[in-house]
């Protein structure tokens, strides 16, 4: 028997397991539609690669990565892509998020399943190519892309996280005691992956069966399964770690560089399917529990739309409202019309008799119960005092980013305040703020280059105009000596003019900071009054040839900066302009009902 | 007595030997640029609208470093930007003027494709160069790039240009401020 350690805090929730635990895995039935969101990772959302109309087969790439934290995602039926549009998702804001919806054939019709046989000769690297390629990310609910977790090797320990420690939660569970085997070898796929040393499966004695068959299964391999006290959140990775080896990973510190990566139980079985069977992640298995009346589990495809899901386990009429997670640490989703993501692991159904509505907060009172139940050793309530306060800046110096958002403050809170959503908010206006941070460090980037280009234009038009005025001259000059005898030959006076046009360039070309404020320069006013020259030349020729023909002249031009054509132009393209948006106006008046 | 003198010069000279050494070191790796101009520019949110009736964030930076303006002048910053501020000047927060412009939400520029004349007096207005566009043909704004400093609304000749609030996406989106809902307590109250 190994030595077991300890976490700080934790708490002892009712767990509620037996409801969903007690029945074996049921197979969803294949949904006639569904909606498989291209945000299936962290990262970015993944980039379609099928159009609309396109027949797909089971487990065909439909959208590729993009980017470091994007995953891959795959058809999860075969079928016809049918739309590729925002469609309700299930994330707490209720924004709608790019999906690929796809009218399942009902042929299950696979496409050729290339697994990886001889992987225990492959590299880590190849095995971390292909673990992208099969859009496999961590199903604990992180969705953490799996292939970014194998970079180290050789490493200490690989912790295997069966502890399952939120309520009403039993996925892993009824897949450990159901597919053992399979979890054993797709540990033995990551250890290879990892060349780790030793293999330890922690699971919370709270799953006798599970432990049993674990044990039955990884005896042959020679890894290590673990029985862990019953406390919330021993699932954490970095308190199982805790529990399991004693290390304590501080803050931003990666688990690699102590030796040691945490994999849930359902991300190796994916990983298993993936590398020996050629299965891309298109499944995963969901509790649903709650006020239902026959909470189960069941493995159903990536997309199928949840309010299906939720009809096999039967609602209470009273329900009104379903969680995705566990009551801890989920969110209530804003719409059921979404598809299944591979970060949903359980469907909790709330009904207020189940679940009565959290009383009113009250004031803190100082108790530091939230203290003494943090798994991570801070103090919940000077981050709540600083959050509501909006002094973010404490709350950072308080190390609110090592929060796990746990919701054992919330708890315990004999105020009933609800302290994570406090913490959240705090977290997400310090990213937003992060972001305006960045936002305004690209305008000023932009601003200083604009002012050097506009700058460096100035300065370059100087030179041209300069070089122009010096060729003129050196040309006038030389026409002038030309013809000697007509007009007095003047090569002094051009000889000047180009000097001075000289002068002129250098004076231009130097940057005189007193002149960038002073609007027009002498260059630009050359240009100007240049273009007026031909512009009023243009104009009495034409004048001429009207009044050649008969017609009256017309008005002398004014002596406004721009030329009359440019201007006549530009009230053309106004009068133009205006009238379109008069016809638009009046379109949309004609649409409107007067009030 | 002379140990006396000895311990005195020996200590005057050490003091002339670090004096001269610091003050070369002064000299030498003196620190060009105004380290409070860049904190305040920091802190300014480089939108470039000039509201603050200076051409641009780092003049303002300038004026206040100078001590020559106020704080409470730049709308884009917000009531949390004259904090900041006061925080760092060491001075009072002070409230936007009653008459002076105010904060409002941020908004990013659009330009009316069909009616724009390709005129280029935006492009020329805009402190980010964030209007792309030639003459005689249609322009854009670079919606990320664009700070919304409405300097491009003024000039352009046909009014094209309107200023819409940036929609909600999930990488922008955040936690509201928990609150508690509010409910009907008897439906057949007076409302
Ligand atoms: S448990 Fe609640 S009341 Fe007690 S100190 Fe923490 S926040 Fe305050
Ligand atoms: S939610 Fe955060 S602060 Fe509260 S107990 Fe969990 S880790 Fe600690
Ligand atoms: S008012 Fe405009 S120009 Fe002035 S500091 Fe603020 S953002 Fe910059
Ligand atoms: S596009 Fe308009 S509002 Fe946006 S930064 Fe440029 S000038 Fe300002």
């Amino acid at each position: 028997m190994m030595p077991l350690f300890d976490f700080p805090g934790g708490i002892h929730p009712p767990e509620n397991k037996a409801q969903s635990s007690a029945t074996p895995i049921r197979q969803a039935p294949l949904p006639p539609q569904l909606h498989v969101a291209l945000r299936q990772g962290m990262g970015n959302a993944a980039r379609p690669c099928v159009a609309v109309g396109d027949r797909v087969a089971k487990g065909q790439l439909i959208a590729s990565a993009d980017g470091r934290l994007s995953a891959a995602v795959h058809a999860p039926t075969s079928g016809v892509v049918t739309a590729i549009a925002p469609q309700p998702f299930a994330h707490p804001s209720g924004l709608p998020e790019l999906a690929i919806t796809l009218d399942s054939d009902g042929e299950e019709r696979w496409i050729e399943r290339q697994p990886l046989h001889d992987w225990p000769q492959r590299s880590g690297a190849e095995i971390r190519d292909f673990l992208a390629q099969m859009g496999i990310v961590g199903l604990g609910g992180a969705v953490f892309p799996s292939h970014l977790k194998l970079g180290v090797s050789p490493l200490e320990t690989l912790v295997i996280n069966g502890a399952e420690c939120e309520p009403y939660i039993s996925c892993d569970d009824r897949l450990m005691r159901e597919r053992a085997d399979a979890i054993c070898d797709g540990i033995a796929v990551t250890r290879h992956a990892l060349q780790a040393r030793q293999v330890l499966i922690g699971i919370e004695d709270n799953k006798p069966q599970a432990i049993a068959a674990m044990q039955a299964a990884a005896a042959a391999h020679g890894f290590g399964v673990v029985a862990v006290p019953t406390k919330y959140p021993s699932g954490g990775a970095k308190q199982l770690i805790r529990i399991l080896t004693g290390k304590a990973i501080p803050h931003g510190v990666r688990a690699t560089e102590h030796g040691v990566q945490c994999f849930n139980v359902a991300t190796v079985y994916a990983i298993g399917r993936a590398v020996l069977h050629g299965e891309p992640l298109i499944s995963r298995i969901v509790t649903l529990t709650g006020a239902v009346e026959a909470a189960a589990n069941v493995e159903a495809l990536i997309g199928t739309p949840l309010d299906q899901l939720l009809a096999l386990a039967r609602p209470h009429r009273d329900s009104h409202e379903v969680v995705m997670g566990g009551p801890l640490m989920g969110f209530t989703l804003p719409d059921l019309a979404a598809g299944l993501t591979k970060a949903g692991n359980c469907l909790l159904v709330k009904s207020p008799a189940l679940f009565p509505p959290r009383p009113q907060a009250q004031a803190c009172i100082r108790c530091g119960d939230c203290a003494s139940a943090c798994p991570v050793s801070l103090q919940p309530m000077d981050l709540f005092w600083f959050a509501k306060a909006k002094n973010f800046d404490k709350a950072q110096q308080w190390q609110l980013f090592d929060c796990i958002e746990c919701g054992a403050c919330s708890y315990v809170c004999p105020s009933q305040i609800p302290l994570v959503d406090y913490y959240r908010f705090a977290k997400s206006e310090i990213w937003a703020a992060e972001r305006d941070k960045n936002a305004a460090n690209l305008a000023r980037q932009r601003h200083e280059f604009r002012q050097f280009r506009l700058q460096r234009d100035k300065a370059e038009k100087a030179q041209r105009l300069a070089d122009k005025a010096a060729q003129a001259a050196a040309r006038q000059a030389a026409s002038h000596s030309a013809a000697a005898n007509v007009v007095p030959a003047d090569p002094k006076q051009a000889a000047i003019a180009a000097a001075m046009a000289r002068a002129a360039a250098q004076r231009e070309a130097a940057p005189l900071p007193e002149q960038h404020s002073s609007g027009l320069n002498d260059a630009k006013q050359a240009a100007i009054a240049a273009a007026m020259a031909r512009a009023a030349a243009r104009k009495a020729a034409a004048d001429q040839a009207k009044a050649a023909s008969g017609q009256p002249p017309a008005p002398p031009p004014t002596s406004s900066g721009l030329d009359d054509a440019k201007q006549a132009a530009i009230a053309a393209a106004m009068a133009r302009a205006a009238a379109r948006k008069a016809a638009a106006d009046d379109a949309r008046a004609n649409q409107q009902p007067d009030p | 007595m002379s140990q006396l003198l000895i311990a005195v010069a020996l200590m005057l000279l050490l003091a002339l030997l670090l004096g001269a050494i610091l003050g070369y070191a002064s000299v030498r790796f003196s620190v060009k640029a105004d380290p409070l101009l860049d904190k305040i520019d920091a802190i300014l949110p480089q939108t470039q609208c000039g509201q603050c009736n200076h051409p641009g964030c780092r003049p303002y930076a300038e004026a206040l470093a100078a001590g020559s303006d106020d704080i409470n002048k730049c709308p884009p910053g917000g009531e949390d930007g004259i904090r900041k501020l006061a925080e760092l000047l060491g001075v009072e927060f002070k409230p936007f003027g009653a008459d002076a412009p105010q904060p409002k939400a941020k908004a990013v520029a659009l330009i009316d494709e069909a009616t724009c004349i390709g005129c280029t007096l935006c492009i020329q207005a805009c402190p980010v160069d964030a209007i792309l566009g030639a003459a005689r043909q249609m322009h854009t704004v670079i919606a990320s790039e664009c700070t919304g400093c409405e300097l491009c609304l003024a000039p352009c000749p046909v009014d094209c240009i309107r200023m819409i609030p940036p929609g909600s996406e999930l990488t922008n989106w955040q936690w509201r401020y928990p609150t508690i809902p509010i409910r009907n307590v008897s439906s057949g109250a007076t409302r």
